[in-house]
């Protein structure tokens, strides 16, 4: 038992990795919030495509001398935009565009950062630098989250709603378009917000398995919220400190403990996991798997 | 008759030769996630016939198409075609499918006269470079259902009857035995389907075969002489006049149809005493004097 | 203008930039032909999801020191299976279960990669580095790429019909089942060969971003094939020949010229280009008026 909390205890010795911890904590909630919706609403990829985007912002913002959330932050929201403006005006499919939209911008973000002499490392921007988070990087994350967190967790009734029945939505007079951009906007800050701790590759992964895991583990979406949060939250500090004793990536260890949590409730969920639920039988509701 | 007949040695891209056949014998089909879609299904076609699949959404339809393609393996029983199994079937080029419109992508980039090359493409070598006589045959196809004009159009292009009738002219031009059509006639005008309908007929007469998956009851006495009628088994199979009755109909479709009886006298005044019974799932309805399909029902209600 | 011509010409004098700009060129053109056929099924996402997911399988290459091309192929096949049993075995939607499996094997890489630092350059597989490559890489590209061109112009009828109508395709007696099986086996090895070329985060752009542009250009099949191959080369080629003035950032100056492109016909194309389609709805208006 004392080994234990020695294990845990000992890295949080250090004001860095206390710093770390708090952020990647942080983070890994927001991400999780928003993953929920961006499951349900078959956005995963979307959150991909923004946070690629993302990086030609970066570089202008430190050009232009603004703040490089700033910057991040109108990439990642033309991305949306220009997709959904390329989609409308051509016949190519739509996660073709994405695709394009989000590979040109991140190329030509490569292209601007090899011409601009900055302080940044691209290895930072891409993969985060959780263990180099400032106090000031803290408050930024903690300002940016938890101002994302509050609106959604306000409005996230309204957003169930339109990501599961826009049509309804509609009828019912809610702003539908409001919501849409909306949900875009969050997303972007999320992203922006992840950026110091699992930069802008990793926290693709933090947009999508924690929702997953809950969306096997409950069918109220209130809980799948709480399921998510929760994972989510355990996964980030687990992996911060694992990170630690084995001296690796702390971003990617904080995805791969995600995904771990992830494949025990896809293997052991109460209701619908694969050594759990009776296969081939026909009286279990089951995804329409159109073979 | 399928078994015994003589139909195994028939090069391909003969035509239509008599010996088209399909036969269904104690088809199961189940899915991996459990479900069983058909069970124990059981029919007989002849060369020469055109054949009305009918049953509501989800009775199992389309896995009967699927199993004749091949698509799906049976879990019990088995497909033979012109007393071939699926598989040499299929090689010898012998079943064309006609696809539901939903089914098609109409921005791929393809032209009217690439589509129903398509359909030269298993008798080509394996570069699939059309010969003179691919090409031939491509332009009688195309002519055959009148889209000689429209050759070049991008498929997208044309509207809900000429694309149907591209994808007949592709299955003329693989020259199938067997051809099977999937809800031929949803988005289609009446003329369209007046003309469909009568090429139809003229490849019966030339001994096709064709099964033609339908909930547009309406049409199935005009022009189909055998009837399939399922619901996740076959309920009856057999000549149109003796399978498509109102008691089987309501068997097949449950309480999905709606159903108008008309009394006789309370309807007409002259001497026709018949009880008009209507059947309609929504298309096009079936209207039965007494117990028998109007069979002489040529103008659609819009 | 002789001073600047000859500048113009510098890059044609160094040897490891003439292999960079053919091993470009060829990956870029065989991508591109493999573009034109995911762009049309809503495949896409696919190309990025192989990327990133055979980091991992590379990483691990060259830590053993094994060819990477192996490595990636091993890490591949995980990828599709992982996600083929998933979808199987969950309600999660498609697009979930994509992002869930290569964000995880992507994160495996990375980690490796950390663990490793002095035999894995996460710089090299994330972004590139087509002007340092070894000549053993160079054989495996070329390979690779050589051997996927020729299959595709072979195949490349039956693909159309497989993926045009399936069921159609069956019924001319094709083996749809071992055609899909072949793309997709195309599909992971020019994935490979583009990572050396632009790196996991871009390899998308190589297999999406030509076809489309294309697709902006023609409805016949055959010369969208021509034209989306004909961009690829060029603008690889031409990327890794401007790259030589930046000082690198290859795979980032190859993605831009075709972003670029595509931009071009999304405006300009005759027929389905926007300022082509408002000048009919203009016609039409002035016509009724």
């Amino acid at each position: 038992m004392s080994f234990l909390t020695e294990w845990i205890t000992g890295p949080l010795a250090y004001p860095f990795m206390q710093r770390a911890l708090v952020v990647s904590v942080m983070v890994a909630a927001v991400c999780a919030v928003l993953s929920c919706y961006l499951v349900l609403k078959g956005w995963s990829l979307m959150g991909d495509a923004i946070s690629h985007a993302v990086l030609p912002g970066i570089v202008l913002a430190y050009v232009l001398n603004l703040p490089l959330a700033i910057g991040a932050f109108a990439a990642g929201l033309s991305c949306a935009l220009l997709t959904g403006y390329l989609k409308e005006n051509s016949r190519v499919k739509e996660d073709t565009v994405m695709g394009i939209v989000f590979s040109g911008m991140f190329g030509l973000g490569l292209v601007m950062f090899t011409k601009v002499d900055t302080d940044q490392h691209l290895m930072h921007i891409l993969f985060g630098n959780v263990l180099g988070v400032t106090a000031r990087d803290l408050i930024e994350t903690a300002v940016v989250a938890g101002g994302t967190l509050l609106v959604v967790l306000l409005k996230r009734r309204d957003l169930l709603l339109y990501c599961f029945d826009p049509n309804h939505a509609r009828s019912i007079g809610l702003p539908v378009r409001v919501l849409h951009y909306g949900l875009l906007v969050l997303l972007s800050l999320t992203i922006v917000a992840s950026l110091k701790a699992v930069g802008i590759i990793l926290v693709i992964a933090m947009l999508i398995a924690p929702g997953a895991t809950a969306y096997l583990l409950t069918d109220s979406f209130e809980r799948m919220l709480v399921i998510a949060t929760a994972t989510a939250t355990v996964s980030a500090a687990l992996g911060t400190i694992i990170s630690f004793h084995i001296d690796g990536a702390t971003g990617a260890c904080i995805v791969l403990t995600q995904a771990s949590f992830f494949i025990l409730a896809f293997l052991f969920a109460p209701k619908r996991g694969i050594f759990v639920r009776p296969r081939y039988a026909a009286d279990v509701p089951l995804p329409d798997t159109d073979a | 008759m399928n078994a015994s007949a003589p139909v195994t040695r028939i090069a391909p891209g003969r035509g239509p030769t008599p010996g088209a056949s399909i036969s269904v014998r104690n088809l199961t089909v189940s899915y991996a996630n459990g479900l069983t879609a058909v069970r124990d299904a059981s029919f007989e076609l002849d060369p020469g016939t055109i054949c009305a699949l009918v049953g509501v959404n989800g009775s199992g339809k389309s896995t009967i198409f699927k199993a004749i393609m091949g698509f799906v393996q049976p879990a019990a029983g088995e497909v033979r075609l012109c007393g071939l199994t699926v598989n040499e079937a299929l090689k010898k080029n012998i079943v064309a499918y006609v696809p539901q419109s939903e089914d098609v992508d109409w921005n791929f980039p393809v032209l009217v006269e690439t589509v129903v090359m398509m359909g030269r493409y298993g008798h080509m070598n394996f570069l699939r470079m059309p010969s003179r006589a691919d090409r031939y045959k491509v332009d009688q196809a195309l002519e055959r259902v009148g889209m000689s004009a429209f050759r070049h159009r991008q498929i997208g292009e044309l509207s809900g009857g000429q694309k149907k009738r591209v994808f007949l002219a592709r299955s003329l031009a693989q020259e199938g035995r067997i051809i099977l059509l999937d809800e031929p006639f949803t988005g289609i005008d009446v003329k369209t389907e007046a003309a469909i309908i009568s090429l139809l007929r003229e490849l019966r007469a030339a001994g096709h075969l064709m099964l033609v998956s339908t909930h547009n009851l309406g049409s199935v006495p005009e022009f189909c002489d055998q009837v399939v009628l399922i619901n996740r088994t076959v309920l009856a199979s057999g000549p149109t006049a003796q399978v498509f009755t109102q008691t089987n109909l309501e068997r097949a479709f449950g309480g999905v149809l709606r159903n108008f009886q008309l009394g006789g006298s309370a309807l007409h005044q002259d001497a026709d005493t018949r009880r008009v019974t209507v059947l309609t799932d929504d298309e096009r309805p079936v209207v039965f004097y007494d117990d028998r399909p109007d069979v002489l029902n040529d103008t659609k209600p819009e | 203008m002789a001073p600047f011509l000859a500048e113009m010409l510098v890059p044609f004098s160094y040897d490891y930039m003439l292999k960079a700009m053919w091993v470009s060129a060829l990956v870029g053109g065989v991508c591109a032909f493999l573009s034109a056929y995911l762009m049309l099924k809503g495949w896409s996402l696919m190309g990025d999801a192989l990327a990133h997911s055979i980091v991992p399988g590379v990483a691990a290459a060259y830590i053993v020191g094994a060819p990477f091309a192996v490595g990636a192929f091993f890490a591949g096949i995980l990828a599709a299976a992982g996600m083929q049993f998933v979808k199987l075995n969950s309600r999660l939607r498609e697009d979930a279960v994509i992002g869930l499996v290569f964000t995880t094997l992507f994160a495996l890489g990375l980690l490796m990669a950390s663990i490793w630092p002095t035999s894995v350059s996460i710089q090299t597989i994330v972004l590139g580095n087509i002007l340092a490559i070894s000549d053993e890489d160079v054989v495996q590209v070329a390979i690779i790429a050589a051997v996927s061109l020729a299959i595709l112009a072979v195949l490349w009828k039956d693909l159309m019909v497989t993926f045009f109508d399936e069921n159609h395709a069956r019924s001319i007696g094709l083996n749809t089942r071992a055609l899909k099986v072949v793309f997709f086996t195309l599909l992971s090895a020019c994935t490979v060969a583009a990572l050396q070329t632009v790196g996991a985060c871009l390899v998308i752009a190589m297999v999406v971003t030509p076809g489309a542009t294309a697709y902006l250009l023609t409805d016949r099949f055959g010369r969208l094939i021509l034209i989306s191959v004909s961009l690829g080369m060029v603008t690889s080629f031409a990327g890794a020949y401007i790259s030589f003035f930046l000082d690198g950032a290859t795979g980032g100056v190859i993605v831009t010229l075709q972003t670029l492109l595509f931009i071009a016909a999304f405006y300009f194309a005759p027929r389905h280009g926007v300022i082509a389609s408002r000048r009919r709805r203009l016609a039409v208006v002035e016509a009724e008026a």
